[in-house]
């Protein structure tokens, strides 16, 4: 009991600062989008092109900042990988097409809700389904298959990544693109930005709070430990939306910020990025926290991330306030279609290897 | 003797799930789970406790021992 009121808490923070950046700056209902930010990012890269959606967010800079710094305090900061990194890689760009075409993360998920998007039912919804279909595979035994102990400098390349970005978000190099309008454009201040992100990578690094894992644990062991750290995202954003950002709230389907109405793809999307974040263990969030723990699986799966959003917005699969677009439909059943299958190989190959061990014994 | 089960390196929530799948098919015995990340520790113990088994850990150089009993 006492774990899950600190959860809670953990959580909590989490969703308070959620209302804070948006409160500074942020687009509206997206004080946190993993998803989102990292759109910003490969777009500010010159990855993608969408004048709007460009810009380093310094947010996913402190998230890593702040996982490194638990992980090395805590004992835990260790170089580890090898395990399937080109099947995590495709399904991160998976993940993130569903992301996109939802419009959020399952982080900005719950912040949407929190702050009256009712669209984002639909998305749980979908969630929740997606994550149904992925606990199936792993009740069948599927399995990326061991991870192991790899070389120093492949931890530090995550870190050094996200020290880069930081450089270039503070240089300013004229190669960089910076929104000027649009969601791109709008931002809490950097230094405070960059703090509430560090302060929130060292709380999820200790709290290993995860929005796929959350769900999961309650549906596959009655483990119900995660939820209770999604429903203090929930509960205290909505709290802080009400103090903050009353002027926003609005409970209702229409007119809700960079979000759109339509029901079937806002589900559909999130079916996709809810399996593909049961296949890879956890949530982009979460993904972003363990590369900062020196796990190059999650580092590629960041990077799949990245090339997922830049591919999106290359391809017109990204959806808009406007609706969704044929290519992302496409892309979402091309998604799901792919992702099912590669659950399939990879359970039946596991079960063939189980079966020539259990001969040879 | 406790049987051994090596869920060393395995993506969440691996470990707990072999945990579950040894407790439910022999449920008086005893086991020893191998993790290598302290998360691990954290998610099969509490799987463990919460199904009613007794869990110590035991520290080595580069990983972890679980050990489960009823």
């Amino acid at each position: 009991m006492k774990e899950n009121k600190k959860i809670f808490i953990y959580g909590g923070i989490i969703g308070l600062i959620g209302a804070i950046l948006m409160k500074l700056g942020n687009p509206g209902n997206m004080g946190i989008c993993v998803a989102c930010f990292y759109r910003d990012i490969a777009g500010a890269l010159g990855l993608h092109r969408a004048e709007v959606v460009q810009y380093i967010r310094p947010e996913i800079i402190g998230f890593i900042f702040g996982g490194v710094l638990a992980a090395i305090l805590g004992g835990e900061f260790k170089s580890r990988g090898g395990s399937s990194p080109i099947i995590r890689f495709v399904l991160a760009i998976f993940l993130m097409f569903g992301a996109l075409v939802f419009l959020g993360c399952p982080l900005r998920m719950i912040l949407r809700l929190a702050n009256g998007d009712l669209n984002a039912i639909f998305g749980l919804l979908g969630y929740l389904l997606g994550i149904y279909i992925g606990i199936h595979f792993l009740k069948k035994g599927y399995s990326l298959g061991q991870s192991t102990k790899q070389t120093k400098v492949s931890s530090y390349i995550i870190p050094t990544f996200s020290i880069l970005l930081l450089l270039l978000l503070l240089i300013k190099p004229s190669f960089i693109f910076f929104s000027t309008e649009g969601p791109g454009s709008m931002k809490a201040p950097v230094l405070i930005a960059l703090s509430l992100g560090l302060i929130s990578g060292f709380i999820l690094q200790r709290s290993r709070i995860c929005t796929a894992g959350g769900f999961r644990d309650a549906i596959l062991i009655k483990d119900y430990h995660f939820l209770w750290g999604i429903l203090g995202i929930f509960i205290f954003n909505l709290i802080g939306n009400l103090v903050l950002n009353f002027d926003s709230f609005q409970i209702s389907f229409a007119n809700q910020p960079v979000a759109h109405t339509n029901h079937l793809w806002n589900f559909l999307g999130m079916v996709l990025t809810g399996i593909c974040s049961i296949l890879l263990g956890g949530c982009p969030l979460r993904q972003t926290i363990l590369a900062s723990e020196g796990d190059s699986d999650a580092g590629i799966t960041i990077l799949g991330l990245i090339v997922g959003a830049a591919f999106a917005h290359n391809f017109q699969i990204a959806s808009s306030p406007e609706g969704v677009t044929p290519n992302g439909k496409l892309a979402v059943i091309i998604g799901l279609i792919v992702v099912i299958l590669i659950g399939n190989s990879v359970v039946k190959n596991v079960l063939k290897e189980r079966r020539k061990k259990e001969e040879v014994m | 003797m406790a049987k051994t089960i090596d869920a060393r390196g395995r993506s969440c929530p691996e470990p707990v799930i072999m945990t579950k799948n040894a407790l439910d098919e022999s449920p008086e015995e005893s086991f020893d789970i191998l993790v290598d990340v302290e998360v691990a520790v954290e998610n099969v113990t509490r799987f463990a406790k919460n199904s009613g088994y007794k869990v110590d850990v035991e520290e080595d150089k580069s990983y972890f021992i679980l050990h489960i009993q009823k």
